[in-house]
């Protein structure tokens, strides 16, 4: 049973007591009828974890970082780390080195509260049904302490030791993520991608933050980026995955709204895209190697997307506009913020 | 429990052990960068 929200609780009981009047007409297996024991004792629920598949043995150490998200993470460490070395000023390379551990651990508690929440959820979609919840390598209490502890470690470490500014961002990217994206929003609204996407806008200006103790126009460019990107290179993943979505019940875009006003969108999004991406150089916070970039990059993002914007998908297509789309924008922002980097470097 | 899970439930409790014990390292060695660094300022 999930300790989810009411709601995707309440949408899967009629469906499984549809489930139980159809078993019940057939002679129930052993696998069943310890189901229905755990159902209704209260004394067999505290043994529900092995009945339900959850394995005795403890948690692989691999299962644990598994948790964190090992992939989402990498792409939080480079764009807090270029955040951090586009910053003016300098910072101590232990220090700097502190604010990127911070940043990353806070980035894998996040990971693993999200895990813990929506554990139900993964094992309902292809691509997450094989992480360590839903096949049951680990319980879901030790996840979602396992997050716990990785976030408070991070934005006490931040805290103490780079700056509380940045440990008080961090926080509150934490809790942007872990609460108001997957508990509140996630569930509830279509728009979940476009508010979620600010969740994963915060590693840049958390680094800048780290170096200049201050919030100024620069970082939250940068945060705005991220944001603007977002949409677009999570609905076209989301177009091609939508059944899954649609299963799992989770309102996205190209399930909720459809498939031509998610397309539609896709476009708008990368049209801005353009003019915001190069919007640091324009207000004379970088050269001209990261505006130049920023506008060629972007113009490519922009191609990629018109063919997705103008498009309808058919019975069986392939989607290979939107796969190329996809590929392209994690590219796109590692060179754009790699350009930040080169360009900060050049002018120093 | 069979012979042979016990022999995985050790060796995944050992596995976890050491990484926790490198993690505990790891932080040790840089709270005392930090405290250098820090007190260096």
């Amino acid at each position: 049973m999930t300790n989810n929200g009411e709601g995707r609780a309440g949408n899967g009981a009629p469906l499984r007591a549809i489930d139980w009047t159809m078993t019940a007409i057939t002679a129930p297996s052993a696998h069943e009828v310890s189901r229905t024991a755990v159902a209704v004792s209260p004394v067999a629920v505290g043994m529900a974890g092995a009945v339900a598949g959850v394995s005795a043995m403890p948690a692989d150490w691999r299962d644990f970082f598994a948790l964190t998200k090992p992939k989402v993470m990498r792409l939080v460490v480079f764009t807090g780390l270029c955040g951090l070395l586009a910053a003016p000023g300098s910072i101590h390379p232990v220090i700097g080195f502190t604010a990127i551990l911070c940043i990353a651990l806070a980035a894998g508690g996040a990971g693993a509260l999200n895990m813990w929440w929506e554990a139900d959820i993964d094992a309902k979609m292809k691509r997450t049904m094989r992480r360590p919840l839903p096949t049951g390598a680990m319980r879901r209490e030790d996840a979602r302490d396992f997050g716990l502890l990785l976030c408070g470690v991070a934005v006490m470490m931040m805290g103490l030791a780079v700056h509380w500014l940045a440990a008080g961002v961090l926080a509150f990217s934490i809790f942007f993520y872990a609460v108001i994206y997957t508990m509140w929003l996630k569930p509830r609204t279509p728009q979940n991608i476009v508010i979620g996407g600010a969740a994963g806008a915060f590693p840049p200006l958390i680094g800048w933050i780290a170096v200049t103790g201050e919030i100024t126009a620069m970082p939250l460019l940068l945060f705005a980026i991220i944001f603007i990107w977002t949409p677009p290179h999570f609905w076209a993943l989301a177009l091609w995955v939508k059944i899954d979505y649609a299963e799992a019940g989770i309102p996205m875009m190209p399930v909720a709204a459809g498939e031509v006003s998610t397309r539609r969108q896709i476009l708008a999004y990368s049209l801005l895209l353009l003019p915001l991406s190069a919007a640091p150089w324009f207000i004379g916070g970088t050269g001209a190697i990261y505006g130049v970039a920023a506008l060629a990059l972007s113009a490519v993002f922009l191609a990629l997307a018109v063919p997705v914007g103008l498009r309808r998908a058919g019975e069986g297509d392939a989607m290979k506009p939107e796969k190329r789309l996809f590929a392209w924008s994690i590219l796109y922002l590692f060179a754009l913020f790699g350009a930040l980097v080169i360009d900060n470097w050049v002018l120093a | 429990m069979t012979p042979q899970e016990e022999e995985e439930f050790k060796r995944r409790r050992k596995a976890r052990n050491l990484v926790f014990v490198a993690v505990l390292l790891g932080f040790v060695v840089l709270f005392y960068a930090i405290t250098i660094v820090r007190m260096s300022d």
